[in-house]
C-alpha cells in the first residue's frame, strides 16, 4: 500500500474494519517496495551478483520512454561498476504495445541460451523494427544461437508464463508504467535519468 | 509521463508554499475507511447512466484521476485495464471518474482500450469528487484517489496520492484481500 497512513485491524461490533491508526503527515510519503526479491536463479543479473547496489527495472521492449532510458542506465552502470548489480524484469504493457510480448519472449529465448543481455541490448537499440521478426532472429544467429530452437520457443510462447509472473510481480511492488526502476528495494519515484538514478543509488549508501 | 509531472509539482510547491497547504488540507479530506459510500450516478456514454448503488452486493473500485490523455506508458488507466482480471478475481467492478466530459472520455477509453466504465463528473463540475473529498478547487480536477468500498457500500480502503505520483495497483490489490479476509472472518 503505497504511501498510505497505516492500517489495522480493529475490531468493532463483530466486524473487521480496516481503519487507519494515524494521520499521515503532510508531505511525508513512502515509495512502495519490491514485492519479489532479487533472486540470481530466476533473474537476469547484469554486475557483481553480491554488489552492494541494486537496480531493478520493469520494462517493456516497445516502450519509448525504457527506450529512451536504455542508455541511461548504461551510464549508470559505468559510473557505479562493480558497485552495482542491474536487474531487468518484463513489464509488457500488450494493451498498448501490440509487439512488446513477442520482443519479451525474444529476450526469454535469447536467455535460454545464454545470451540474455545481448538480445536485451539489441532490441532497446533497435526498437523500431521489433515488428519484424527475422532481424531478432538474424541476429541471434549472429550471436551463435540456436535459430530453429530460438524460433519454435518463441512461437510456442514457451517463456510467456514467466513473463506474465514477472509482470504480476510488478503490480504487486507498485509498477505504475514503464519504465519503473527500484533502487535497493524502493521506487524510485524521480526521473529515468542517470544522474537522478545515481544520486538515489548513492544515498542508499548514507 | 508522471515523473515530468511529478518535477513541476515539485517545482510549484517549492515556489508557493502557502497554496501547498491548501492542497494538503484536501490530502486530510478524503473520505477514509468504515464511511458509507456517497451514492452518485453518472454518465458512462451520453444517454448512459452507471450507478454505485448498481453494484451493490460486490466489491467496487473508485479510482478519480485528474484529466483524460496523459501520456501513455506510464498511464494509471491503462495499466488497470491490463491488470483488470486481478480485479474480477475478487469479483470487484472498476469506476474510473474524472471532470472530463464524455465525449473526450469515449475517445480516451477507445484509445487506451480501457475495458471498465469512465464517468464524467462534468455537471456540477467535481460534484462527486467533492462529496469523496477527492476535488482539488484551485486546479479543478479531481485528485489521485483510490477508494475500495465494500458489497454493502462501506468504504474499507482509501488512498490520495502525492502530486503527479501515479499510485499503481497494488494498494487496491492488498486492499480486496484485506477485504476477503475480513469477510470470511465475518461468515465464521
Amino acid at each position: 500500500m503505497s504511501g498510505t497512513t497505516t492500517v489495522a485491524r480493529k475490531r468493532t461490533k463483530g466486524k473487521t474494519l480496516l481503519e487507519p491508526t494515524s494521520k499521515e503527515p503532510a508531505g511525508k510519503y513512502e515509495a512502495p517496495r519490491l514485492a519479489v526479491p532479487v533472486t540470481p536463479e530466476r533473474d537476469h543479473i547484469e554486475g557483481a551478483l553480491k554488489a552492494a547496489l541494486t537496480l531493478v527495472e520493469y520494462g517493456d521492449y516497445q516502450c519509448p520512454y525504457c527506450g529512451a532510458a536504455y542508455p541511461e542506465v548504461k551510464k549508470v552502470q559505468k559510473e557505479l561498476g562493480s558497485e552495482l548489480r542491474f536487474v531487468f524484469r518484463n513489464f509488457p504493457l500488450t494493451n498498448i504495445h501490440e509487439h512488446a510480448m513477442n520482443a519479451a519472449e525474444t529476450a526469454e529465448a535469447a536467455s535460454a541460451q545464454g545470451k540474455f543481455w545481448p538480445m536485451h541490448d539489441f532490441l532497446y537499440e533497435h526498437q523500431a523494427t521489433l515488428g519484424d521478426p527475422s532481424v531478432a532472429l538474424a541476429y541471434a544467429k549472429k550471436l551463435g544461437l540456436d535459430g530453429q530452437k530460438f524460433e519454435r520457443e518463441i512461437a510456442q510462447h514457451l517463456y510467456q508464463k514467466r513473463i506474465k509472473d514477472d509482470f504480476m510481480g510488478g503490480v504487486r511492488s507498485g509498477v505504475n508504467g514503464t519504465p519503473t526502476f527500484y533502487v535497493n528495494g524502493v521506487r524510485h519515484d524521480g526521473d529515468a535519468i542517470a544522474k537522478a538514478l545515481i544520486e538515489s543509488l548513492n544515498q542508499t549508501k548514507k | 509521463m508522471w515523473k515530468l509531472e511529478n518535477k513541476g509539482a515539485v517545482r510549484k510547491s517549492s515556489k508557493r508554499s502557502s497554496k501547498t497547504n491548501k492542497i494538503t488540507k484536501t490530502v486530510d479530506s478524503v473520505l477514509g475507511p468504515g464511511k458509507l459510500a456517497p451514492n452518485f450516478s453518472l454518465n458512462s456514454t451520453p444517454d448512459q447512466k452507471v450507478s454505485l448503488n448498481d453494484f451493490r452486493g460486490q466489491p467496487v473500485i473508485l479510482a478519480f484521476y485528474p484529466a483524460d490523455w496523459s501520456p501513455v506508458c506510464t498511464d494509471q488507466l491503462s495499466l488497470y485495464a491490463m491488470v483488470m482480471p486481478e480485479f474480477k478475481k475478487f469479483n470487484a467492478e472498476l469506476l474510473a471518474i474524472s471532470v472530463d466530459n464524455i465525449w473526450s472520455h469515449l475517445a480516451f477509453v477507445k484509445d487506451r482500450k480501457l475495458n471498465f466504465p469512465v464517468l464524467a463528473d462534468f455537471e456540477p463540475k467535481g460534484g462527486v469528487s467533492r462529496k469523496y473529498g477527492a476535488y482539488k478547487e484551485k486546479i479543478g480536477e479531481s485528485a489521485r484517489a483510490l477508494f475500495v468500498i465494500d458489497n454493502k457500500g462501506i468504504i474499507r480502503w482509501s488512498h490520495l496520492s502525492p502530486d503527479g505520483i501515479n499510485p499503481g495497483a497494488d494498494g487496491i490489490l492488498s486492499a480486496l484481500e484485506n477485504l476477503n479476509k475480513a469477510q470470511a472472518t465475518e461468515k465464521s
